[in-house]
């Protein structure tokens, strides 16, 4: 079955209902369905295996996802904000593509390819031009790869992530009802398209019939105007949008926000400060932090909205705690605790996190990374306490493995931060002769306060952890690397620390 | 018959995608569902003729059948004349 249903059935049901709002222009259910056919055509004429999308949000988006649906050739969007050259080598990687984008820069970075370039301007009104004639059509039936996406690589190169019809509509059809929003509401989509959490907005957005609301380019202004300006319901943001919007509104930044009833967030840790902020300055919204990894097609666990304000609320710890938790894993999925022989662990001991399900798809072009029982490993490590919230401590490739010790570095990293002058900081293995790995931290010091001494920021580690975590090395930096997404780029700060 | 199948109602205007099926006769206001629409339309079962909702599965007890509806009808969907029932979804609170 193919995703490009989701989109059939919502033109059918409403085809004069708003879908999409982008750059002031509105797009009717049935204005996208008759463009995803016009780009069907265009993507069979160009005789492609991928389409691909190197640009920013737009209409464009939501145009090729399901065009590329229809033809049965994978959608691809890039991360146009790469360096060139890990652009240019993702652009060889997807040969011969129709590429939507920048005509020069694709020209420059992959020249030497057969690809097919438009410009964004150019694809969406030819897809609109090429007049849709149903019955000489021969859509595909929706049985291979629907998505192929590169993960972001923060710990090696990117892998190209795939994801099935299948794995798609298992996620839709498992957690949204068809048609079940209100006229009235309207999704802000501020996450680029070339990430997992832009595409599942798009899905689920279409198949509830909810409108779309897409900024292209984030700016807590541009966010706030929007919001009011459309009456927006229900918006997306990873932590670093949310820390920057509640940033600007204390400095006075003006913005009708009543009409948000959910906020959502994910794709990075939300630190505790951001979170509490956000509970109090939009009190009437309802906070989800939602977990899921490209190969899982969005997300495995949830922390709803109560659960964030009772959290909030309560003096018991382990209930507080919940509020940097996960949330517990959604109704169709099954997540496990492992140790490192593949053993489940019981609650409250920490592992690499498994998860199974029909949305799962734990598939790389090169191979899958599905167990024989259909689990998939997803490298980040973490435990799951007594009542089935889910913790996350960092990536399994992170941990510090001291001779044969396993660390995780957000321990080291939480204790670092209780001091004063520590403004935010890293902790990474290092190599040793001595010990295999061992602890280096990068840390990053608040302005006004002095330069803590080595010995300080050791003896702080040693008096709260045990002794094995104390950091070998100590490094001072102006900032520590993040990706556009607002992950931390360990693998720049090991090489830091390792220079 | 396979997964991904677009079956026609003999007797209404329903249709829908098999998500999972065996070897059992689909059926839609008593008749049996095609890929085409028969010429003459088949009399709508009184048994039969709760109708279809737009967008929802159906699904048998045993869970070896599930059909979405893509286009609602007056008939309701059987499988070898045993009524099949709806399942929800399991709403996610607004997570994307």
């Amino acid at each position: 079955m193919n995703i490009a249903l989701l989109l059939e059935m919502a033109a059918e049901a409403a085809p004069d209902r708003v879908a999409l709002v982008c750059d002031g222009r509105r797009w009717t259910y049935g204005d996208l369905l008759d463009a995803a056919r016009g780009a069907f055509e265009l993507i069979r004429q160009s005789q492609v295996e991928y389409v691909a999308l190197l640009d920013e949000s737009s209409e464009a988006a939501v145009i090729a996802v399901f065009g590329a649906a229809l033809a049965g050739v994978p959608y691809c969007p890039l991360n146009y904000r790469l360096p060139d050259a890990d652009l240019a080598a993702l652009l060889g990687r997807i040969t011969p593509a129709l590429v939507i984008g920048d005509e020069e820069g694709i020209q420059r970075l992959a020249g030497e390819h057969d690809h097919t370039v438009f410009s964004r301007e150019e694809f969406v009104l030819k897809a609109q031009e090429t007049v849709p004639d149903d019955d000489a059509r021969e859509y595909d039936p929706g049985e291979g790869i629907a998505i192929q996406l590169f993960t972001s690589g923060t710990t090696a190169a990117p892998k190209a992530a795939i994801l099935r019809h299948s794995n798609l509509l298992g996620y839709i059809f498992g957690t949204v009802e068809f048609g079940s929003a209100d006229e009235a509401d309207a999704a802000l989509v501020v996450v680029p398209p070339y990430h997992i959490a832009g595409i599942s907005a798009l899905l689920s957005s279409i198949y509830s019939l909810r409108k779309i609301v897409m900024l292209p380019s984030f700016s807590p202004e541009g966010w706030l105007a929007l919001v009011g300006g459309e009456a927006v319901t229900n918006a997306f943001v990873v932590p670093t949008m949310l820390a920057r919007i509640i940033d600007a509104m204390e400095k006075g930044a003006s913005g009708e926000v009543s009409s948000l009833r959910a906020i959502a967030y994910g794709g990075g840790k939300m630190p505790l400060e951001v979170i509490q902020k956000a509970l109090e300055r939009f009190p009437e919204a309802g906070f989800t932090n939602a977990y899921g990894l490209t190969e899982t097609s969005s997300t495995i666990a949830l922390l709803g909205p109560d659960e964030h304000r009772d959290a909030l609320a309560s003096d018991d710890p382990k209930v507080r705690a919940r509020l940097t938790s996960l949330g517990k894993p959604i109704p169709t999925v099954e997540i496990e605790i492992r140790g490192e022989n593949g053993e489940a662990l019981p609650a409250g001991e920490a592992g690499e996190i498994y998860v199974r399900g029909e949305q799962v798809s734990g598939e790389y072009k090169e191979k899958s990374a599905l167990d024989s029982e259909g689990w998939f490993p997803t490298r980040d490590a973490g435990f799951m306490d007594e009542d089935g919230y889910l913790f996350l401590s960092g990536r399994a490739d992170d941990v510090i493995v001291r001779g044969g010790e396993n660390m995780s570095p957000g321990e080291i990293e939480d204790v670092l931060l209780t001091h004063p002058a520590v403004a935010d900081a890293c902790a990474c293995a290092i190599p040793s002769v001595e010990w295999g790995e061992t602890v280096g931290v990068a840390i990053v010091t608040r302005e006004g306060h002095a330069l803590p001494c080595e010995t300080e920021i050791k003896d702080l580690v040693r008096a709260r952890l045990r002794s094995s975590r104390v950091p070998e090395k100590v490094v001072f930096v102006a900032e520590l690397p993040y990706n556009e997404m607002g992950k931390l780029l360990r693998r720049k700060v090991k090489d830091v620390l390792a220079g | 018959m396979k997964p991904g199948t677009r079956l026609k109602s003999a007797t209404c205007d329903t249709e829908v995608m098999v998500i999972r099926c065996a070897d059992g006769t689909i059926e839609c206001g008593g008749a049996p569902m095609g890929e085409a629409k028969p010429a003459e339309p088949a009399p709508l079962a009184a048994d039969f003729s709760a109708g279809t909702l737009m967008g929802k599965r159906y699904v048998d007890a045993d869970g070896k059948y599930e059909l979405l509806c893509v286009k609602p009808g007056k008939g309701s969907l059987s499988v070898d004349g045993v009524a099949l029932v709806t399942k929800d979804a399991k709403p996610l609170p607004a997570s994307d």
